[in-house]
């Protein structure tokens, strides 16, 4: 792993690849008592639980109820809650097994503050950061996510068109996204802004109101979201200093949180308000938080990075639509492949008398308007 | 082997230097130094919360940090008026203070760094921007061009007083062909980190305030303003409470600079001001802001007129050069300009940029306590780097500061 990297880093050879994403129960590193130190007892019997039987916890509601398997899961659960008492014991005074936790803690960490830029990642290097992400939050929080480092697939380019007749100000596709992007709830971050406009006064966004708290659709108004058009000419990816953000092969706008250094050049560069910056550490409370990740998408952040819509990476890249266009009610959001020729994104842009906002700026943006 | 030695002892006795002083001296630096830490604890907050201690938000995502920033490029730049006749033009009224200059220049640039560093979301990462070991998206991005003249010229106006002072230092005569050459490039590079500092602003389409051709020049005529201003206030200072002598001669042909570029401001501000008003678009909503309030939202007009009244009021008064060769009228005035510019290239350049929104939202920004409290650390620590730097130029300049006067 060390040869032909383009960035310097250090490695501390404490661990090779630690790639299980379960935890190693019982196995060779012997360190299943190692979620101990940062777990309530619940968690960790949970954690335990999950660990001894595998892939089967990934089964939920029905499914779990009529299965067999369902046996096996709470005689573990009682096998463990039992053993927990003793084990309780023996973990806090046996300081290896802990130490073993630490240390692989602090080998992560130490690897990731000095790890190099995702765009020049090869293969390899992408999949040992996602490994170390999703080990590091199994070790901090017991849980498991699902991250994938997904490349952008051949002869793809994604684009958005919004049919502004339909939208009726629903706010569906604002709080679908914030669930699924893992969003800041503390201070409400949005990628999506809908702005509220009278009808008769033409695309004024001066008197638009981008906040509004009543019942929609409000007469004698119509309504017009916004978000990041991941331009195809981005002036926000031109100014970064550090490359921390660029133009994927697919069209994506993507941002690397973890090289992103937070001087919030590429927000003062956008014209369209297309970015969000976490001006303290983003919340997401345990429970709502979306496991299945991508890592330039709904991954978590740290404080102090930019972030912004990537038309749900995390979804696109498997063939799925955005979450927002999945939410809204009233379809007025579509999105697809523009290289394909029989997509409804491709019927849109041939069909309807679409435009874009500021085109005069040359960004080209991969986002039109278009009316019934 | 030599060299070293010296090198060593001018460390010994200049630290012996700046310990030692009048008890005003003491005070001043008492002083300096609780603000310092006073800052040190407003920005170990905000290490700790994030930037939400700070009054920006995604709307004014720039405040406080990236306007002193900006003022302070011009500040530096500004040294370069007294290095261009000195070592350029041979002018031997301007030698004494140059160094002063150029102290000053580097006290500047290091505040620069420490407010982009404030400014910063995750200054853990820095490392980032470090070419080689990092990635450095050169040359398409303005910032790193910027990253590059700002340490250029921190170095340049590093060295050059530093060969000055070590040769006299050790009684020798500094060989001006070694410090000429470095003295024109410094010239050279002290337009380009001004040029290059606005470009970052006018180089965004995004923002129309900025996006127009003016604001380089017009950050370059600012900046020869208040930053020989500042160099007056300075050696007015040291004058009173040194033995180092500066003849009225200089301040006078100091004053001459000031008030070229002064007019030179007001000119282009008029220009500024007829575009954005005559003929008033779309994109003129931003300085509608700035000078009239949009919306009822009215936060900066208090600044922006108190500035625009004292840069008028300076200027004209330093025109007539019988009030300017008064010295009080003189102090006054270039107090006056200081200020007024600092407004005026600080807030009152990076906020309306954000006012109003792409989308003509208006939210206003207010710095909060925790911003001012690092920025006034921030200043305290200029102050403080160039009190050190300067008692060292004049103990070596004043002869007080050699090689063995001390030992043996
Ligand atoms: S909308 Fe803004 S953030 Fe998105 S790609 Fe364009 S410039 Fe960048
Ligand atoms: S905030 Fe991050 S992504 Fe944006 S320009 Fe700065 S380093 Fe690049």
């Amino acid at each position: 792993m060390s040869e032909k990297k383009k960035w310097y880093s250090l490695d501390l050879g404490l661990n090779r690849k630690k790639s299980d994403t379960t935890c190693g129960c019982g196995k060779t590193e012997g360190g299943c008592g190692s979620h101990k130190p940062e777990m309530t007892d619940d968690a960790f019997l949970e954690a335990a639980v999950n660990a001894s039987i595998g892939e089967e916890v990934r089964k939920d509601g029905f499914e779990q109820v009529f299965d067999v398997k369902m046996d096996r899961r709470s005689a573990f659960k009682k096998l463990t809650a039992s053993l927990l008492i003793g084990a309780g014991a023996v973990s806090t005074s046996c300081s290896v097994i802990s130490g073993d936790d630490s240390k692989e803690k602090a080998q992560i960490d130490w690897e990731e503050q000095f790890k190099g830029n995702y765009k020049l990642m090869n293969d390899d290097e992408k999949k040992a950061t996602v490994d170390r992400l999703m080990r590091s939050y199994e070790l901090r929080t017991g849980k498991n996510i699902s991250m994938t480092a997904e490349n952008a697939a051949d002869d793809v380019l994604f684009g958005y068109a919004f049919n502004i007749s339909k939208c009726q100000g629903y706010m569906d596709c604002v709080n679908a996204c914030v669930e699924e992007n893992n969003q800041d709830r503390d201070s409400q971050m949005q990628y999506i802004r809908i702005h509220e406009m009278k009808d008769g006064k033409g695309f004024n966004f001066n008197e638009a109101d981008d906040n509004y708290y009543h019942e929609v659709p409000a007469e004698g108004h119509f309504y017009m979201g916004t978000q990041c058009f991941h331009c195809d000419n981005p002036p926000c990816v031109e100014v970064c200093p550090v490359s921390a953000t660029w133009r994927e092969d697919d069209g994506l706008v993507v941002i690397d949180y973890d090289w992103c250094v937070g001087c919030r050049y590429c927000m003062a560069a956008c014209p369209y308000d297309g970015r969000r910056f976490n001006w303290s550490k983003p919340e997401v409370p345990e429970a709502e938080i979306n496991k299945n990740q991508h890592y330039l998408g709904n991954r978590m952040r740290k404080k102090g990075v930019m972030e912004k819509c990537t038309f749900c990476v995390q979804r696109s890249r498997k063939g799925q639509n955005p979450a927002c266009v999945e939410a809204c009610p009233t379809g007025a959001r579509i999105f697809g492949n523009l290289l394909d020729p029989k997509s409804t994104i491709r019927w849109v842009l041939e069909n309807k008398k679409v435009f874009r906002l500021k085109e005069d700026l040359g960004t080209e943006p991969k986002f039109w308007y278009f009316m019934d | 082997m030599r060299r070293l030695k010296v090198f060593k002892n001018l460390v010994i006795d200049s630290l012996d230097a700046i310990t030692k002083g009048s008890r005003k001296y003491h005070i001043w630096m008492a002083f300096l130094t609780f603000v310092m830490l006073a800052g040190m604890y407003c920005y170990s907050i905000q290490l700790k919360e994030g930037l939400s201690v700070t009054g920006m938000s995604d709307r004014v995502s720039w405040g406080l940090y990236i306007s002193n920033f900006t003022f302070l490029v011009g500040v530096a730049a500004a040294a370069v008026m007294l290095v261009m006749p000195t070592y350029v033009l041979k002018d031997i009224d301007f030698k004494r203070s140059v160094l002063m200059g150029e102290g000053l220049a580097v006290a500047a640039l290091i505040m620069c760094l420490a407010f982009v560093v404030a400014d910063m979301g995750g200054p853990s990462v820095l490392w980032h921007m470090i070419p080689g070991i990092g990635v450095f998206n050169f040359p398409n991005s303005m910032l790193t061009w910027d990253v590059i003249v700002l340490n250029g010229y921190l170095f340049l106006n590093l060295s050059i007083p530093f060969y000055i002072l070590f040769r006299r230092y050790q009684g020798k005569v500094p060989n001006p062909k070694i410090y000429v050459p470095g003295a024109i490039l410094s010239v050279l590079w002290a337009v380009a980190i001004h040029l290059v500092t606005a470009f970052l602003y006018q180089g965004l389409q995004a923002r129309p305030f900025w996006n127009n051709a003016l604001l380089g020049p017009r950050f370059l005529a600012s900046a020869f303003a208040a930053g020989p201003a500042l160099i007056i206030l300075v050696l007015a200072v040291i004058r009173s409470f040194t033995a180092f002598k500066i003849e009225d001669k200089t301040l006078n042909k100091i004053s001459m600079i000031v008030v070229v570029a002064a007019q030179i401001n007001i000119i282009m501000l008029i220009s500024e001001l007829f575009k954005e008003f005559y003929a008033p678009t779309h994109h003129s909503e931003s300085a509608y802001y700035l000078f009239f309030g949009l919306d009822g939202k009215t936060a900066l007009l208090p600044w922006i007129w108190t500035a625009i009244s004292m840069n008028v009021v300076a200027t004209v008064i330093l025109t007539i050069g019988k009030l300017r060769r008064n010295l009080k009228v003189l102090y006054f005035c270039c107090a006056l300009l200081f200020v007024a510019i600092w407004i005026e290239k600080g807030f009152g350049l990076i906020v309306p940029g954000f006012i109003p929104g792409p989308y003509g939202k208006i939210v206003e920004y207010l710095p909060t306590g925790i911003e001012v409290g690092v920025t006034i650390g921030i200043w305290a620590m200029g102050a403080f780097i160039f009190t050190i730097l300067a008692k060292t130029a004049i103990g070596i300049e004043l002869g007080t500061l050699r090689y063995k006067s001390r030992k043996d």
